[in-house]
């Protein structure tokens, strides 16, 4: 079964065309690098699959995006329903101003749980699977915004977990963290890989080496190459794949 | 000392003495007024009503008046500001319409208070036959403060991260939950800033009032919505200008105004204050 997939997308903001003719499919259970340099469409490509790009003006798409074999783009979608189906991380880590059981029960009410035991039942399961648990189970009702910037970030990622989506996408999850920190998201990534599928967005291309199965690489606009990542940053078949991942531009 | 340094050094004198010219100006005004007007201040001045053409007595009806029509006016604007607030900066996309809305919105910011007044009377007191009343005067008055209390929201909303509102859809939650649960709680300290700040404003307007509710001389608390008021502002005017003594009514006008000026300060300041207060508590939650 494949969990999602992006048919013959085109992708423009008013008439500059971000994304050329791409084709790709994800199956579960598995971590897919999406790398190449600033403004090749990566994060435009990964925002396709929660419609995050639907609130940017002039945005229009052609082709289909599917998650779980569901258009996602299709006009009987009720965003707020699919948006359940995948998670997101951000790049700059965005807890909310609430306390740290708060921010993670949030995703469940809005959704319109408020079981008080089904709530401290996900909330504690969702931290013990984003390894944050054990630093926070005494101080649920502290405010998120006293947590280290790693931890904020790692809130973020239970929180995403609370509302069990099968994919999530993640832009820069750790770019804005220490190496330690890093190494911990990096971590729990690779745990993660057992229950979810997790499309990444990396600008960071040893990170992209160790955590990923799959590694896309786009250059304006275009897929130039997807392939198993050792594959990539070993013997790549694009010229322009082996100049990117060796630095010699981006 | 070279020349870079020497310019450096002006620009800091020149701007460093502006500033304090300014807050001097406003040292001056309040010290003038506190001087002449403090030894009229008696519980009596406060509490009782005016008597003998106004040369003795309190302005107890006047302080009163003005807090009925402070209170009525943000009853009347705050939920449609703010209302409107929310629709321009959270609902519409950067189009014509929300350049026009913006646009109208400062320009009925510009619109001078007289005008208001005008208008107020019109449309309240003679055409919806209002009278004279509270309630007229309250609506002119909220009119005034609309579009200030509107462009403070939208101020407030902006300073919102947006990082949050994605975050918060990301989750599945829909507009109306994302502005509720999370965008409003942020933004609340300032639009209650925001909502004081124009209380301090209109508790002073004396134009807007003039011909909709202020009345001259009347030593008794109002009953009803569709009763006159005495209000601080239009007292002072009279005091000042058309009183039956002159002379006499000359320090009950700096009292008055002391009075004035002392509620709009206490009004200000309890408005940062409670920013404060509210900003740290969200902060601990």
């Amino acid at each position: 079964m494949t969990q999602a997939e992006a048919k013959n997308v085109n992708v423009w903001y008013n008439n500059f065309q971000a994304l050329k003719n791409i084709n790709l499919t994800f199956e579960p259970n598995t971590i897919t690098a999406l790398i190449g340099p600033s403004g090749c469409g990566k994060s435009t490509f990964l925002r396709l699959f929660n419609r995050m790009n639907d609130l940017i003006p002039k945005f229009r798409l052609e082709g289909m995006v599917t998650v779980n074999g569901q258009n996602v783009y299709s006009d009987d979608v009720r965003l707020d329903e699919m948006r359940k189906n995948v998670g997101m991380v951000f790049q700059k880590p965005n807890p909310f101003p609430k306390s740290i059981f708060e921010n993670v029960a949030y995703g469940l009410r809005v959704n319109g749980i408020n079981n008080k035991k089904i709530l401290e039942e996900t909330v504690e399961h969702s931290l013990k699977q984003a390894a944050l648990w054990d630093e926070v189970k005494e101080s649920l009702k502290k405010s998120a915004l006293e947590l280290s910037g790693g931890q904020q970030q790692r809130l973020c990622i239970a929180r995403a977990l609370a509302v069990q989506p099968k994919l999530i996408l993640m832009d820069e999850p750790a770019s804005a963290l220490d190496p330690i920190s890093t190494a911990k998201i990096e971590e729990l990534i690779f745990e993660l890989k057992k229950t979810y599928t997790i499309l990444i967005v990396t600008h960071n291309l040893q990170q992209a080496g160790r955590i990923s199965d799959l590694t896309a690489f786009l250059y304006l606009g275009e897929l130039i190459e997807y392939n198993h990542t050792k594959k990539i940053f070993l013997n790549p078949d694009d010229e322009r794949t082996q100049n990117y991942i060796t630095g010699r531009f981006g | 000392m070279n020349t870079k340094q020497l310019k450096q050094k002006t620009a800091f004198i020149i701007i460093g003495t502006l500033s304090f010219i300014v807050v001097a100006i406003l040292v001056i005004i309040l010290g003038f007024i506190f001087i002449r007007g403090i030894g009229v201040i008696s519980w009596e001045f406060l509490t009782a009503m005016p008597k003998d053409g106004m040369t003795k007595g309190g302005i107890f009806p006047a302080i009163v008046g003005t807090a009925c029509l402070v209170l009525g006016s943000m009853i009347f604007a705050f939920p449609i500001g703010v209302l409107s607030g929310i629709y321009i900066h959270e609902y519409l996309s950067e189009s014509w319409l929300k350049k026009f809305l913006r646009m109208m919105t400062n320009n009925l910011a510009g619109v001078p208070s007289i005008v208001f007044g005008l208008f107020g009377m019109a449309l309240f007191v003679n055409y919806l036959s209002f009278g004279d009343s509270i309630l007229a005067g309250s609506m002119t008055l909220g009119l005034l403060a609309l579009p200030v209390v509107i462009r403070l929201t939208e101020e407030a909303l902006k300073s919102v991260d947006d990082g949050l509102r994605l975050g918060s859809y990301a989750l599945g939650a829909t507009k109306i939950q994302t502005i509720q649960k999370i965008v409003l709680p942020i933004a609340f300290p300032n639009i209650l800033t925001g909502l004081i700040l124009s209380i301090g404003r209109v508790s002073g307007e004396t134009a807007p009032i003039l011909f909709t509710v202020a009345a001259y001389f009347l030593p008794r608390l109002p009953q009803s919505l569709s009763d006159q008021v005495m209000a601080l502002p239009y007292h002072l005017y009279v005091l000042a200008t058309s009183g039956t003594n002159m002379k006499e009514t000359r320090p009950m006008a700096y009292g008055t105004a002391l009075v004035l000026v002392t509620m709009v300060l206490i009004i200000n300041f309890s408005a940062s204050l409670l920013r404060r207060r509210i900003n740290r508590k969200n902060k601990m939650v």
